[in-house]
């Protein structure tokens, strides 16, 4: 039997165990690589079987979680209950400069903590108060950004006409995002949600000036572990001026000013496409993707990013892949005989379970398995070209599933998130947090690709995996 | 002790009708408290002489939360002994008025506003079950049963076979059924007839017929009920005669509610004149 048709039956042994309804449902998410991908096709971007454990967050996680949270001097407001900022509160490690409380409000968590008057009554008059409060206790905040959650939705609150009338009152923006939690069907809507409410009330404000012949964008990095530093040393190194980050360590001028670049550079395209494109409608800021993870892909990304500029750009781009080829070279050297052939599989959510893969090539590490939480269809297109044959596409994998698979395939590292590491680990198996970087980082640019080649062989051959004794004799235990 | 709750087209009598029954009941000896789940909070205004009574959600946001509230501060007592609480909430166009009543009837039950010596729990509901708050006094094993107030009227009507398939999803599920509809006259044409055969139709029957009077109006005005303010007049006998029935009442059913055009035939057949 091939490959493919091992896998095949693996994955239709895993699904029998399913109900007749979530079996069909759940075999149209999960897909493998085959030669011409006439058959790569994976449903996405639908409503999770009810039942299963999902890894799925909401619209206000995709919202005030991805989008907002790393807007450094502005205050997001979690409106509502408690318990949707309050678990929410610093769980992306988005790093940012500055002074706490005077020109970063990042590591803070503010809350409109509903109580049931304020469901009963309707908590606009809460929300002025509140507004009024911030800007208080914090003068130096720049905006502020009103993030729903549920019962703000379900009382139809009237959040846009309190922001208009205070953003007035108080001569700074403050933006109403509706991101209840109940729309939509993951994160992915509190994405969509969060660019539209950006395009409605930031963007092509404040300071308006043209920009300069080197000007751009990088959108879509969010600076986890400090991510977006590395990529913008890497990209000042080529001669480019990075003006605005989206989001990670931004600022609300940053935001704003977004159109006024002469290139977007996309490192997320599932989180920020909507705005990339608009701003390329709009203004005629073209846009393109990139990936700054591991060496082969970094330097691809800098030459299709110095063909769009001059000469001057090109030279310099040539001389940045010279000098850190050969420092790259090392790292590979050092790593590559201690990983060479190990197996990976991923489960993440934006863009890793692609952009990540050439890293692990580069270490001679191969992704035998990847997924998206909430990925849609132009992102497994855009898997395809990076994964080989035979690899296993899983859409919204469950958490049963995701086991099942790891249990088959005997994979020697699984990077995915929190909800999946203790699971893995227990299990006996190398993991690596792939959303946080655990506490490690930044993966991203040359000065992340020795992070992360270091992070990997630690887990892997980490001396701990070999004192584990089976405590048991069951042969579930992958040991 | 029986939870009663009186529901019915918005503007039809309902609360007018709750307060002069459980006046009669009141009158007979009865121990009654009457629950306003409406944030208009005009349940009570006839038992208690006046209107401005603090409701559980308006004192709940005066002083914080509804855990700072006594139960004496709602629960006031008028008429005959009848004791009288409105849940209250928002004006209409904010917030969230069904919270409110859920959060009012909580409040009660775990205050021990149902007192053993408690005969009849009367929920006086909006006229428009629009969310499920509304229909919090009917679910979990509140009030058990039922009675629709609805005229001859063809909007009535409907609001009414619309309530009845409300108490059907919660009497499969509970033990909520519909004691009868109350038929309180607008001097629509054979309004008498046409009543009593949509009551059969919805498998229930029509437990009195209300004579239109304007002694209701004259003793509304004086914020009494008839039953107070003019208890010789055949309208007080009227309502105790309500009152007994409902009292003696053991026809409790799981209504049949009608399609539209099953509906609509019904209004056809009785409620046109012929020309």
């Amino acid at each position: 039997m091939s490959k493919v048709d091992l896998l095949k039956k693996t994955v239709e042994e895993v699904l029998s165990v399913y109900p007749e309804k979530a079996q069909k449902n759940r075999s149209k998410h999960i897909a493998i690589k085959e030669d011409g991908c006439a058959t790569c096709a994976v449903k996405s971007n639908a409503k999770s079987v009810p039942g299963v454990m999902t890894a799925r967050g909401c619209a206000f996680a995709g919202s005030k979680g991805v989008v907002y949270g790393p807007i450094k001097d502005m205050i997001h407001l979690s409106h509502g209950p408690v318990g949707c900022g309050y678990y929410s509160w610093s769980t992306r490690r988005n790093l940012a400069e500055g002074t706490i409380g005077v020109d970063n409000f990042v590591p803070f968590q503010f809350t409109s903590d509903f109580q049931e008057n304020d469901i009963v009554y309707g908590g606009d008059k809460k929300l002025e108060r509140i507004l009024r409060e911030i800007v208080e206790l914090f003068p130096n905040a720049k905006g502020i950004s009103i993030q729903s959650e549920c019962p703000v939705g379900l009382i139809g609150d009237d959040i846009e006409s309190v922001a208009r009338r205070l953003s007035k009152e108080l001569n700074l923006p403050v933006v109403p995002v509706r991101c209840e939690g109940f729309r939509g069907i993951s994160q992915s809507l509190g994405h969509h949600i969060a660019n539209d409410s950006i395009r409605d009330h930031l963007l092509g404000k404040g300071n308006q000036s043209e920009p300069g012949p080197y000007d751009i964008g990088l959108i879509g990095d969010y600076n986890i572990g400090g991510d977006a530093w590395a990529t913008k040393k890497l990209l000042e190194e080529i001669g480019l001026n990075v003006k605005n980050i989206w989001t990670g360590d931004a600022t609300l001028e940053m935001i704003q000013g977004g159109n006024k670049v002469r290139l977007n550079l996309i490192h997320c395209y599932r989180s920020m496409n909507y705005i990339a494109g608009h701003m390329e409608e709009a203004y005629g800021v073209p846009w393109m993707e990139v990936n700054f993870f591991g060496p082969t892909k970094i330097k691809e990304s800098i030459i299709k990013i110095a063909e769009r500029f001059d000469q001057t750009i090109q030279d310099k781009a040539q001389k940045v892949i010279e000098k850190y080829d050969a420092l790259m070279a090392k790292v590979i050297e050092t790593y590559r005989p201690r990983l060479e052939g190990k197996k990976v599989m991923l489960y993440v959510g934006g863009l890793r379970p692609r952009h990540i893969v050439g890293a692990y090539e580069d270490l001679g590490m191969e992704v035998i398995g990847t997924g998206y939480e909430f990925a849609h269809k132009d992102d497994y297109e855009r898997t395809m070209s990076y994964i080989s044959e035979g690899t296993l596409i899983y859409d919204d994998v469950t958490g049963y599933e995701f086991e099942e698979f790891v249990k088959h395939l005997k994979p020697d590292l699984i990077g995915a998130g929190i909800k999946e590491k203790y699971v893995f680990e227990k299990m006996g198996l190398p993991f690596r947090q792939m959303h946080s970087w655990d506490y490690s980082g930044p993966y991203h640019g040359y000065e992340g690709f020795p992070i992360f080649a270091r992070d990997m062989d630690m887990a892997i051959n980490s001396p701990v995996w070999n004192l584990i004794k089976k405590p048991r004799k069951n042969k579930d235990v992958i040991l | 002790m029986r939870q009663v709750a009186i529901y019915g087209k918005g503007g039809i009598g309902k609360s007018t009708t709750t307060q002069n029954t459980v006046a009669a009941l009141a009158e007979m000896g009865k121990k009654v408290t009457i629950v306003g789940c409406d944030p208009k909070a005009d349940s009570t205004r006839l038992i208690l002489h006046s209107k401005a009574q603090a409701t559980v959600m308006d004192l709940a946001r005066e002083r914080g939360t509804v855990e700072d509230l006594e139960l004496e501060d709602v629960l006031l007592e008028g008429f005959a002994g009848i004791r009288c609480a409105e849940s209250g909430g928002p004006e209409p166009g904010v917030g969230c008025a069904g919270r409110g009543v859920i959060t009012a009837i909580n409040f009660l039950e775990e205050n021990g506003a149902y007192t053993p010596e408690t005969d009849y729990v009367f929920y006086d509901v909006l006229g428009d079950v629009v969310c499920g708050g509304f229909a919090m006094p009917i679910r979990e094993n509140k009030a058990q049963e039922i009675y629709i107030v609805t005229s001859g009227e063809m909007m009535a009507m409907y609001a009414a076979n619309n309530i009845a398939k409300g108490i059907l999803k919660y009497a499969t599920t509970g033990s909520v059924r519909l004691g009868g509809l109350i038929c309180n006259s607008r001097k629509v044409d054979k309004e008498y007839e046409l009543i009593e055969e949509l009551a059969k139709r919805l498998n229930t029957q029509m437990i009195h017929f209300l004579p239109r009077d304007n002694q209701v109006q004259r003793a509304e005005l004086r914020k009494m009920t008839v039953i107070e303010y003019s208890p010789e007049h055949p309208q007080a006998d009227e309502y105790r005669a309500l009152g007994r029935k409902i009292d003696q009442n053991t026809k409790m059913c799981i209504p049949t509610p009608l399609e539209m055009d099953e509906l609509e035939e019904l209004l056809m057949a009785y409620g046109i004149m012929e020309e």
